[in-house]
Parts: C-alpha cells; structure tokens; sequence
C-alpha cells in the first residue's frame, strides 16, 4: 500500500523479497546498502538469528529519485525463507506494493523454488492480494554454480505464465531485457498468457541486483500512474 | 490500480490537525515526543523533541512489533491488543492503535508517568480515530487526493535510464 505524503512530499512505496531459505534475499540487500549513495538510503536493519538466518525481517529504505517534486522512497524488505517461518512472512506481506521472488538455481533447491512460489500465492491470497495483477518480478539467483539448472527449465517450472483475461492486454509483448522473448504472448492452443519479468543474477557479486530493483520499483511506479 | 497497491494520501490540512492534537497531548502529558506510523510500517508524522534515533527505522520495527502482537493476541483468544507498553530504565514507550490502520507511539521518560500518558492518550486516541477516519474514507471515496503520478510515465521511464 504505497502512501503519499503531501507534507513531505514523498512516495513510499513497499517492495518484498520473498523466495526459499539461504537463496539470497538478504545478500541482495546487503549487496544495494553496500552500493548506493550513503545518503540515499538509510540503515540496513536485520532481524537475524545468531547464525545469521533472517528471524524476521531485513529492511532497507532507498530513494530512488524525483518525480513530479515528490522523492521516491522504497522500503525493500526479505523474508524469513525457512518453511516454519511463516507466520512472521505472512506479516511481512501486509501492504505490500511490489514483490522480487528470489529463486535459487541449484537444481537440487528446485522442490524448494517451487514450494516458496505457493507460499507467496497462498500467503496474498490470504490477504486478498492477485499476484498477476501487482508489480512482480522472478530473480533466478546463483547462475554462477556449477549445478545451477538451465533458465528454460527455472521457467518452467516458477514462471510458467497465467492466462490474459483482458482483450486489451491480448498482443505479443516484447521482453524488454531479454532478446526474442515475450511477457505477453499467444500460445499454439490460442490461449494468451502473460510471464513475470526474469532476471538471472549472482547477488553475492551484484550481478542483476540492481536490474532487479529497477525493473520492480518502476514497474511499481507505473502502477500507480 | 492493481489490488494490493491501494494508496491513501493525506495533505498538509490533514498534517497540521493531527500535529496539533498531538503536540497538545505532548504538553498535557509531559511526553517527550510522539510518532504516528502506519501499519505497513511507514512513518507518517513525527511531533515534539526530534528524535536521535533513525525514525525510518524506528517506525518499520515498531509495525512489526504491533503486527506480531497481534498475532499473539489471537492465539490467545483475543483480536488484538489496543495498546502496548515497553518500559525502560530511563525511556519508556506506549503504542496505541488507530482506527486499525495506523500506530501511534509515544516516548516519555521519568518527568512523567504511564498512568498520565494513558489518561491522556484516550482522548488523543479518539480525535486521531476520527481524523484518519476521514482520510481512509476520503481515499476509499471518489473525492481521492489528485493523482500525482498520472501521465508521468515517461518520467518514470527516464528515472530508470
């Protein structure tokens, strides 16, 4: 739930890491905080166990810039992935604007890619939330390993397309970022579907961290617009 | 707009009634400083002594706190709880609800104390209720704040470039 504040005159706009346990929700964060303009951000706070495995939450605000006179700001947030940890995630949710699902490529974290995928799901739509009508965005995370499995086959199985009900959306839709790829296209059977926007990214070195943050908050942006 | 991405806004009118009735609760409770954060953990308005602490991340932490007691108060057979309190040493602080979308907390230290922070804080509770009423039905009505973003894709656009 993005808010305006007239008296500051900014945005605030909320954007949720969500993805399987030690996939690199946090390490995306930390690796935006290392990265950006000290006073464009503020504190990294992290939740966190003693063996570092995020408890609760890690949150980080950034301004992204200046639209119109009203500073842009997004609080980035991750969630606890480990499975029993759902009741703090589902918290997490509450008002949410723009959702980063980070998968981990590791061919052998597939079952639990897929697992957390359901859980985001079920947890928006526990809160009344369409998760293909909000601003989302699949980070495929770790392409730097040896085991990590083909992108066809993470798109198989995470971003397989949900149908296009509205007409107007019913034309090809180029992938801005990926060459010969559409979001929105009609498959041989007549249906149209639409993907969530892909990244392939290694976020212990940054790679497609920041690619990922802009093609969520602008697309947030625009929701609002 | 998109489920999930309903905004509210509020103006500076809104701004100037709530910061005046907070800075009367201030001055009739001896607190020291008062917050109102949203329930998604946002900060809308900070009122009295500047606070020496981050308030972004002040504010995030304290809806967290109020999210997971709410969580609590349900396994426990309640729907909430309508206020919480923290107390320490020097500084203590009370949380209060506000018609279910927003939190107000307050600091306050040893010049006073919780049983006149409380006293007071009810009336405060109720003006708040009634004002963030008007804001969320304002928001929820045709009458919405004018869309500052409409048309502004192509700003959009450049901001990203």
């Amino acid at each position: 739930m993005s808010m305006i504040n007239y008296a500051s005159r900014e945005i605030n706009c909320k954007i949720v890491y969500y993805g399987p346990g030690l996939g690199g929700k946090t390490t995306n964060l930390e690796h935006i905080y290392g990265k950006v303009q000290p006073d464009t951000r503020g504190k990294l706070i992290s939740l966190a166990t003693e063996t570092e495995r995020t408890l609760f939450f890690d949150f980080l605000p950034v301004d992204l810039g200046t639209i119109r006179g009203f500073k842009t700001r997004f609080h980035l947030y991750t969630v606890p992935g480990q499975v029993y940890y759902n009741a703090s995630r589902k918290l997490i949710l509450k008002g949410v604007d723009g959702i980063v699902f980070v998968g981990d490529s590791q061919i052998e974290r597939m079952e639990a890619n897929q697992e957390a995928m359901q859980n985001l799901y079920d947890n928006m739509a526990e809160y009344g939330y369409d998760l293909t009508k909000m601003p989302f965005v699949i980070q495929y995370n770790k392409r730097d390993l040896p085991n990590a499995a083909p992108i066809r086959d993470l798109q198989t199985a995470l971003n397989p397309g949900w149908e296009v009900s509205d007409a107007a959306k019913m034309r090809v839709t180029p992938d801005p970022y990926h060459a010969g790829e559409n979001l929105i296209e009609q498959l041989p059977s007549g249906e149209w579907i639409e993907r969530a926007q892909y990244f392939e990214s290694v976020a212990f070195t940054g790679e497609g961290v920041f690619d990922t943050l802009k093609a969520v908050s602008k697309s947030v942006l625009k929701s609002l617009a | 707009m998109p489920v999930g991405a309903a905004s509210w806004s509020f103006t500076e009118d809104d701004f100037a009634a709530l910061t005046q009735a907070l800075e009367r609760f201030l001055t009739d409770a001896n607190a020291r400083c008062a917050l109102l954060v949203d329930r998604t953990g946002q900060l809308v308005a900070t009122v009295g002594e500047k606070p020496s602490f981050d308030p972004t991340a002040f504010a995030t932490l304290t809806a967290a706190d109020f999210s997971a007691n709410d969580q609590l108060a349900k396994l426990i057979g309640e729907t909430d709880f309508q206020s919480l309190f923290h107390q320490g040493e020097k500084e203590s602080m009370y949380l209060a609800d506000i018609a279910r979308r927003v939190i107000l907390v307050v600091l306050f230290d040893n010049r006073t104390t919780l049983g006149l922070v409380r006293l007071k804080m009810r009336q405060t509770v109720i003006e708040l209720t009634q004002l963030f009423d008007q804001v969320f039905s304002r928001a929820a009505g045709s009458a919405a704040a004018p869309n500052i973003l409409a048309g502004a894709d192509d700003e959009i656009d450049k901001l990203f470039q």
